[in-house]
C-alpha cells in the first residue's frame, strides 16, 4: 500500500510567499524568552490551520499555554496526562468518526494532532504512542523534543544526548553528565511501519510547515519529531536558539529526513558539515566535555549518519546508483 | 489578573473548561523585557519576514499603516526581548535600543 504517496500527489507546497496567516495559538502565551518549542508548536499550528483539535500531554506547551483562566489556544484543545496523549488523541479520533458515522456530527474535516514533549514521547508516552500508531488512527503525532524534562526544572530524560548536564545527570569527577546516547525516536516511529514520519528544525520553517502539513494530509498516523532549543535549560543565550536549530543539522547531529511509506528520503543533504564541537561549544550543558568526549560523540555522529545514508540508498534503489 | 483568578467556583464553566479561544492575549508580556527594544530600520530592511515567521511570542504583525505595504510592525505589548529577531535578521537591520520606562509598551519601529 502506498498510502502516503497516493496522498501527497497533489500536495500544495507553503512557500515563503504563501506562509498561512492563521495564528491558531495565541500572544501572551508564558514560554520562556527564546523558546525555540513555543516556535515550532505555533508553526506547527499555523500549518495545519483553524481546522485542528489538539491534544497536548504534560509539558512546557501545556503549561505555558493554559494557565487558568487563561488560555493561548484558539481551537478545541485538550490536556491529558503525561503517558496517553496519544491514547486519547486516537480516542477522539474514533469517537469523531463514530459521530460522523451517525450523522450526529458534520464531516468538517478537522485535523487531530498531539503534541507532546521528549518526556512524554520518548520515556512515558511510548507505549500509549506505540499502540496508537499500531492501530492506525488517522493522526498527527508531533513531539517537540527539547531533550530534557525542561518544564519540572531540567531532568534527564531518554532524549538527553550523551554528555549533557542536567540536574539529574551532574557532572563531576566519576560522571561525564548523561552516560546515554540519544533514543532514536523517529526511527522507533518508523519501525511501525506508518505512512509518514518526519525530522524539522525550526531554523528551516518553510520546511517544518511543510512536513507537519503533509503529516496532517497523509491519511493514517503520522509522526514528526521536532527538534526545539531550550535556552533555559541548555543554558545558552535567548537569541542563539534558532542557531542552535541550525547548528545542530548543520553538525549530522540531527539529520533533517522523511519517512514516506518506508522510503527514506534525505530533505537536507549536509555536504560540509561542521564539527560537533561548535555545536557543543554553545552552550553550558556541554562545557565540562573534554576532547576525548567530544571524539567520541564525532565518531558516533559519523557512524549515525552513515547508517542513514544507508537507508536512504537501500530504499531508494532507482537513485541509488 | 489577580483579581480574574479569585473566581468563585460557581462562576465556573463545566469541567472547568475555558469558554472563551485565545484569551490570553490580554496578559501583558511585556515587561518581562530589559531595559531594551528591537527596532527595525526600514532603510535596510527588505520585508523579507524573518522577524515575523521567527519570533516565539507573534511580536510581529503586517504594518497596515505604513505608506508602503510589506513592513512589519512591533507590538512591545508582547515582547519578552528575547532577541532572536535581531539575531536572525539577514540584513542586520534590527537593533537594540534603549528605551523609557514611559514609552515601554509604545510601537517603536517606525524609523
Amino acid at each position: 500500500m502506498m498510502l502516503a504517496t497516493e496522498a501527497l500527489k497533489d500536495f500544495e507546497k507553503i512557500t515563503p510567499k504563501k506562509i498561512p496567516e492563521v495564528e491558531p495559538f495565541s500572544q501572551g502565551h508564558r514560554a520562556c524568552q527564546g523558546c525555540g518549542e513555543v516556535l515550532a508548536l505555533r508553526l506547527a499550528a499555523k500549518a495545519v490551520g483553524e481546522k485542528l483539535i489538539a491534544v497536548s500531554a504534560t509539558g512546557c506547551m501545556e503549561i505555558i499555554s493554559s494557565p487558568y483562566p487563561q488560555t493561548a489556544w484558539k481551537v478545541p484543545w485538550i490536556h491529558v496526562a503525561f503517558e496517553n496523549a496519544a491514547a486519547v488523541a486516537s480516542g477522539v479520533e474514533a469517537g469523531r468518526k463514530a459521530l460522523i458515522r451517525k450523522g450526529r456530527f458534520p464531516d468538517d474535516g478537522a485535523k487531530i494532532v498531539a503534541f507532546a514533549g521528549d518526556g512524554g514521547t520518548a520515556d512515558i508516552g511510548m507505549q500509549a504512542l506505540s499502540g496508537a500508531l499500531e492501530r492506525g488512527h488517522d493522526f498527527t503525532y508531533i513531539c517537540l523534543d527539547n531533550e530534557a524534562y525542561m518544564n519540572t526544572g531540567v531532568q534527564r530524560s531518554s532524549a538527553t544526548p550523551y554528555g549533557a548536564m542536567t540536574t539529574t545527570s551532574p557532572p563531576g569527577k566519576k560522571s561525564k553528565g548523561q552516560f546515554t546516547w540519544k533514543k532514536n525516536m523517529p526511527m522507533i516511529a518508523a519501525a511501525h511501519g506508518i505512512p509518514y514520519v518526519a525530522t524539522a528544525s525550526p531554523a528551516w520553517h518553510i520546511d517544518l510547515m511543510n512536513k507537519v502539513k503533509k503529516a496532517v494530509t497523509v491519511p493514517g498516523p503520522a509522526y514528526v519529531h521536532i527538534f526545539s532549543p531550550c535556552p533555559t535549560g541548555w543554558r545558552c543565550p535567548p537569541e542563539q536558539s534558532i542557531e542552535t536549530a541550525r547548528q545542530v543539522v548543520n553538525a549530522r547531529i540531527f539529520p533533517l529526513f522523511e519517512v514516506i511509506d518506508g522510503r527514506f528520503v534525505l530533505t537536507r543533504d549536509i555536504k560540509k558539515p561542521i564539527p560537533v564541537k561548535e555545536y557543543l561549544k554553545g552552550q553550558r550543558r556541554f562545557r565540562h566535555l573534554k576532547d576525548e568526549d567530544i571524539a567520541y560523540i564525532q565518531e558516533r555522529v559519523d557512524a549515525d549518519w552513515e547508517r542513514l545514508m544507508a537507508l536512504v540508498k537501500a530504499t531508494n534503489p532507482e537513485t541509488g546508483e | 489578573m489577580a483579581d480574574e483568578g479569585m473566581q468563585s467556583w460557581k462562576t465556573l464553566a463545566l469541567g472547568c473548561a475555558m469558554t472563551e479561544p485565545g484569551t490570553s492575549r490580554s496578559f501583558n508580556t511585556g515587561d518581562w523585557r530589559g531595559r531594551q527594544r528591537p527596532v527595525t530600520d526600514r532603510e535596510k530592511c527588505i520585508k523579507c519576514g524573518a522577524c515575523y515567521i521567527l519570533c516565539p511570542d507573534m511580536c510581529y504583525s503586517p504594518d497596515t499603516e505604513a505608506e508602503e505595504e510589506g513592513y512589519w510592525i512591533w507590538n512591545g505589548f508582547y515582547c519578552k526581548g528575547c532577541g532572536i529577531c535581531i539575531a536572525e535578521c539577514p540584513k542586520d537591520a534590527i537593533e537594540w535600543q534603549d528605551e523609557k520606562e514611559e514609552d515601554k509598551y509604545g510601537q517603536a519601529c517606525r524609523t
